[in-house]
């Protein structure tokens, strides 16, 4: 990766409620270039005089969509690029993008798996990237996500989560650690050691680990997963929180 | 870079730096927490058998246990931190040795032009050594005021504060000093071969 990423403008073509704090935006780039799912873009906003804020978000689409990419935003309260976003940007809107970026935290269909992800809150946007890539070539690696999220109404990509469940055979396991709602079937506490050894079970040491959220959650479910059995080496991290502001 | 691509509607909150703007390098963001990025499991490794090395073009390795470790040298260091996703924390509060009283116990052959740091878990990274040297570089065991946790890379952590945070080598078990240049962890995946922040050298080719 010797080549120089340039900042490039892209325009905002879709804006997506995906819950009352987050938001999806669909950025249409004219230097597209596929990107490996777990990447992210960089943005930069600039003001009339000249003074700018840059923040990376990772990237939420599969590249197997062409020209264009989502964004997952969750407004930070007292941020200064989050409410922006969420407050500000409507369809048309245009502002300077580099990316993609990171070249650690990816996956793709031919690394094979199986696949265990572990979520917390918007920390599924990366792992979306690679279900979605996963569905959208077909490949029929033995995939597992478990997603903590506060509340019902908190679990971002819901109803895409589902449609991956049914059609592509993504596992899903969901976690609601605040509240559930009446007749809640998946888990109901924040993600340990127990929980992570179940969701991986059938899998054992031969599985590939990302995990994304915040830090608690990530430590927690790192020394799960290598207590289960894999090596520190199958397991990749990365942190996403309220530092994306 | 030329023109700069003016958003919207963007007017920023840059009074969230207020008198200490001229310490935020370009594209950074003052941070009051500190957070937490690794790219896998937090290693743990037993003081019994920690040791740190100093290797590579010198005429007789140094090593130190954890112990004799502690008996070096020590001092306090306060210093801003750049980290590469954006976030800049000032005046974060050390204690370790400067890298220049490790380098006081070998004896450096001519050849060595560069450091690699390596760690538990296996990361490494690349510095020039005039990059290291002259009290710019130390291997921290404390922050502020207590041991280093593991998640911020305790036991102990190579600080370099004058480049983004990567450098500073969580886990650090030694240096090796080498005579060619070998890109580390992340300079091997995408991310820029020095770093420093206020030339914005995040990625390659930056």
């Amino acid at each position: 990766m010797k080549r120089t990423l340039e900042w490039q403008i892209a325009t905002v073509k879709a804006i997506r409620q995906e819950t009352a704090n987050v938001k999806t935006l669909t950025l249409a780039l004219l230097k597209w270039v596929p990107h490996r799912p777990g990447q992210h873009y960089d943005i930069r906003l600039t003001a009339e005089d000249g003074y700018s804020a840059q923040r990376s978000y990772s990237i939420g689409s599969e590249p197997e969509r062409h020209g264009e990419i989502d964004i997952t935003v969750e407004r930070i309260r007292d941020g200064e690029v989050s409410p922006f976003l969420d407050d500000v940007v409507v369809v048309g809107d245009r502002f300077e993008v580099r990316g993609p970026i990171g070249g650690y935290f990816v996956w793709e269909a031919s690394d094979g798996g199986p696949l265990l992800l572990v979520a917390g809150g918007s920390g599924i946007v990366p792992l979306m990237a690679m279900a979605r890539h996963r569905a959208a070539v077909g490949a029929t690696v033995p995939a597992r996500l478990l997603y903590s999220s506060r509340n019902f109404d908190d679990i971002i990509y819901r109803a895409d989560l589902d449609a991956l469940a049914k059609r592509d055979g993504l596992q899903v396991f969901h976690t609601l650690t605040r509240s559930q709602p009446e007749g809640w079937q998946g888990f109901a506490r924040r993600i340990d050691d127990r929980m992570v050894a179940e969701v991986n079970k059938p899998f054992g040491p031969k599985a590939q680990v990302f995990i994304c959220g915040p830090t608690a959650l990530v430590e927690t479910a790192a020394d799960a997963a290598e207590a289960a059995g894999v090596a520190a080496e199958r397991i990749k991290t990365e942190r996403f929180g309220p530092t994306g502001a | 870079m030329s023109e700069r691509f003016v958003t919207r509607g963007f007017v920023g909150k840059r009074q969230d730096a207020g008198t200490a703007a001229n310490r935020i390098p370009p594209g950074q963001h003052l941070v009051k927490d500190f957070p937490v990025l690794s790219a896998g499991p937090t290693p743990r490794t037993d003081l019994r058998t920690w040791s740190f090395r100093v290797e590579g073009l010198v005429k007789e390795p140094a090593q130190w246990t954890w112990d004799e470790f502690g008996k070096l040298p020590a001092q306090e260091f306060v210093k801003d931190i750049s980290c590469v996703t954006k976030w800049t924390k000032l005046d974060t509060r050390w204690r370790g040795v400067s890298a220049d009283v490790l380098l006081e116990h070998v004896e450096l052959d001519g050849r060595a032009r560069f450091v690699v740091a390596f760690s538990d878990g296996g990361y490494t990274t690349n510095l020039p050594l005039p990059d290291v040297i002259n009290g710019q570089a130390f291997v921290a065991y404390e922050y502020d005021g207590k041991p280093l946790a593991p998640e911020h890379g305790g036991p102990a952590r190579l600080v370099v504060p004058h480049l983004y945070f990567w450098k500073s080598a969580k886990w650090v078990r030694g240096l090796r000093l080498i005579e060619r240049d070998e890109p580390g962890f992340w300079e091997s995946l995408g991310y820029n071969n020095h770093g420093d922040p206020w030339k914005e050298e995040r990625y390659s080719g930056d």
